[in-house]
């Protein structure tokens, strides 16, 4: 089955962390997700980790372009889903029933192995921010993660002008990229 | 000093070139570099890699953040529900998956039981001299003389009453957006009159709903007019146990202002291997009691409660799986709770811990007990 046109409209309100197409696609799938979970020897709470890690992929899979869905979107979250919660159980060690499915699943294996590493790099990254300790941490997250300009910035931030918030900048960037690298080489 | 302008120097080429920004002359004398120096090359790589990375985390984040007050908002609309299985499955279901721990927990419940009343008799007449502290404030006597000091400066009329004095106090949060507080029952013992203070000095005056003191569990209300109800609650309450180790933080009110402390989950049970509490490390004075423990996706994890006596910086928590018990236990025995939902799940995950406390300063209460 072909995705319909507002399916396409609602992943690209995703990645565009539009809040309204989060909502509906949290009301089209949630209670799905959660009967499968709660069925399967899991908690509300997991329901809800499990969910969010899916909706997680499905919004990176969107921003890299790389999501050809030839299914409803309902299918891949289930499936995504699925073999993300098979994986926690065994993690846990709490086997017992097995998973059993009651709808249409799509192999996701190989997607979730990107996830899992973009998941890794995005543990990484925080680590190494809050590592960072402020003002660095701000400062960079204002001029590569919120886009603003430098000058409003060294305005905000109290330097005396854009080029010494530059070069503070510069400065902080060379510490976060030595703590980033130290950790992701090493959990390769 | 030299080379570390140099490498800023080629940082800044290098974000340009990514970005587009250079003259094609500059461009050309840029790919030129590429061409002749590896290093260089290798540095441009990497270096869009880590930006990409930085970006891919930001937004990331900020998905996270969504959908954290996505389900917060459903649920409380009641778009989305956390219901349970139907009990006859779940019976079935548990019974299945915990047959064996059933069994064993069993006869490990008739032999303790069997201890701790042994226990009981060896260790109950010891009484006072505890060697845990109930971190409830004493206020002493001299704060009663400079009471009627007060009285004759204080001209602006007060809710509470000039003539009390100050008992006890401790510190409350809130678990409800109709002004429910939860805190410990040692802090509002023997209490004639109770006021919470809002962290903006606005005192209000609470009831106590229910009290149980074995969990050393209170729960009060506000019953004042100036209370306007909340519209949500920004932090959960834990329904699992957590790790050692995790970072944990406190907000209290050991004097007259909110004060934050940061610190660990040392272990999972508390004094003398008490299973309804855990061990946190984190500084704790008098006035701490009833204060909320926060995990770092600011969930609520346990209740402050006491600190031992002979140590420094042990102190012990009721865990947050036991307030949710007991909450739950109080509705059954008494149907006009059934208003009391308890707020699930966080909406401070991914936050910085400024903003964090930020959001949850105005949710924690000074208890004043007269």
């Amino acid at each position: 089955m072909k995705p319909e046109i507002n399916e396409l409209e609602l992943l690209e309100g995703l990645a565009r962390n539009d809040r309204k197409a989060v909502e509906t696609l949290y009301k089209m799938n949630y209670s799905m997700v959660q009967a499968f979970i709660l069925n399967n020897n899991g908690t509300t709470d997991d329901a809800r980790d499990i969910f969010q890690e899916a909706m997680i992929v499905l919004f990176e899979k969107t921003k890299d372009g790389s999501l050809a869905l030839n299914c409803q979107i309902k299918t891949y979250v289930y499936s995504v889903c699925r073999r993300l919660w098979l994986k926690r159980l065994q993690q846990l060690q709490r086997f017992g029933t097995p998973v059993e499915s009651m709808e249409e699943i799509i192999p996701v294996e190989e997607e979730l192995e990107d996830h899992d590493r973009k998941n890794e790099a995005f543990g990484v990254m925080e680590k190494a921010l809050n590592h960072l300790g402020e003002p660095c941490k701000s400062l960079l997250e204002a001029y590569y993660i919120q886009k603003k300009q430098m000058f409003e910035i060294a305005d905000s931030f109290g330097y005396t002008n854009a080029d010494n918030a530059k070069n503070q900048k510069y400065k902080c960037l060379m510490r976060l990229k030595k703590l980033f690298f130290a950790q992701y080489k090493n959990a390769d | 000093m030299q080379t570390e302008m140099n490498e800023i120097t080629i940082l800044d080429a290098a974000e340009r070139y990514l970005r587009g920004e250079m003259t094609s002359e500059e461009k050309t004398a840029f790919d030129q570099l590429r061409q002749s120096n590896p290093e260089v090359d290798q540095l441009l790589v990497e270096h869009s890699f880590f930006l990409q990375e930085l970006e891919r985390y930001g937004t990331t984040r900020d998905v996270k953040h969504t959908l954290h007050e996505v389900h917060n908002q459903l649920l409380q609309d009641g778009a989305i529900k956390e219901e349970n299985l139907t009990t006859g499955a779940k019976v079935v279901n548990m019974w299945k998956r915990y047959k064996r721990t059933i069994t064993i927990a069993a006869s490990i419940a008739g032999i303790t039981a069997l201890t701790v009343s042994g226990m009981m008799l060896l260790v109950a007449p010891r009484g006072n001299n505890s060697d845990v502290v109930e971190l409830g404030k004493k206020f002493q006597q001299i704060e009663q003389k400079q009471k009627q000091q007060d009285r004759q400066i204080n001209t602006i009329k007060s809710k509470i009453s000039p003539d009390a004095s100050i008992k006890a106090g401790g510190s409350a949060f809130l678990i409800n957006i109709k002004g429910y507080l939860i805190t410990n029952a040692h802090v509002v013992r023997n209490a004639k009159e109770i006021f919470a203070t809002n962290n903006k000095g606005q005192d209000f005056k609470v009831i106590v709903v229910k009290k149980d003191e074995a969990l050393d569990i209170a729960i009060l209300k506000i019953e004042d007019e100036d209370f306007k109800n909340f519209t949500s609650i920004p932090y959960g309450i834990r329904k699992s146990s957590t790790d050692i180790a995790e970072p944990i933080f406190t907000l209290g009110f050991p004097r007259n202002e909110i004060v934050y402390g940061e610190g660990y989950l040392s272990a999972k049970t508390g004094f003398n291997g008490d299973t309804l509490s855990c061990q946190i490390a984190v500084a704790a004075n008098p006035g701490n009691s009833g204060g909320p423990v926060f995990n770092r996706n600011g969930e609520i994890i346990g209740m402050l409660s006491t600190k031992e006596s002979q140590a420094e910086g042990v102190v012990f928590a009721v865990q947050s799986k036991y307030i949710i018990q007991a909450i739950n236990q109080l509705k059954k025995d008494d149907t006009t709770l059934n208003e009391l939902k308890l707020p699930v799940s966080t909406s401070l995950k991914g936050l910085d811990k400024i903003q964090q406390v930020k959001k949850i300063q105005d949710y924690v209460f000074m208890i004043k007990v007269y």
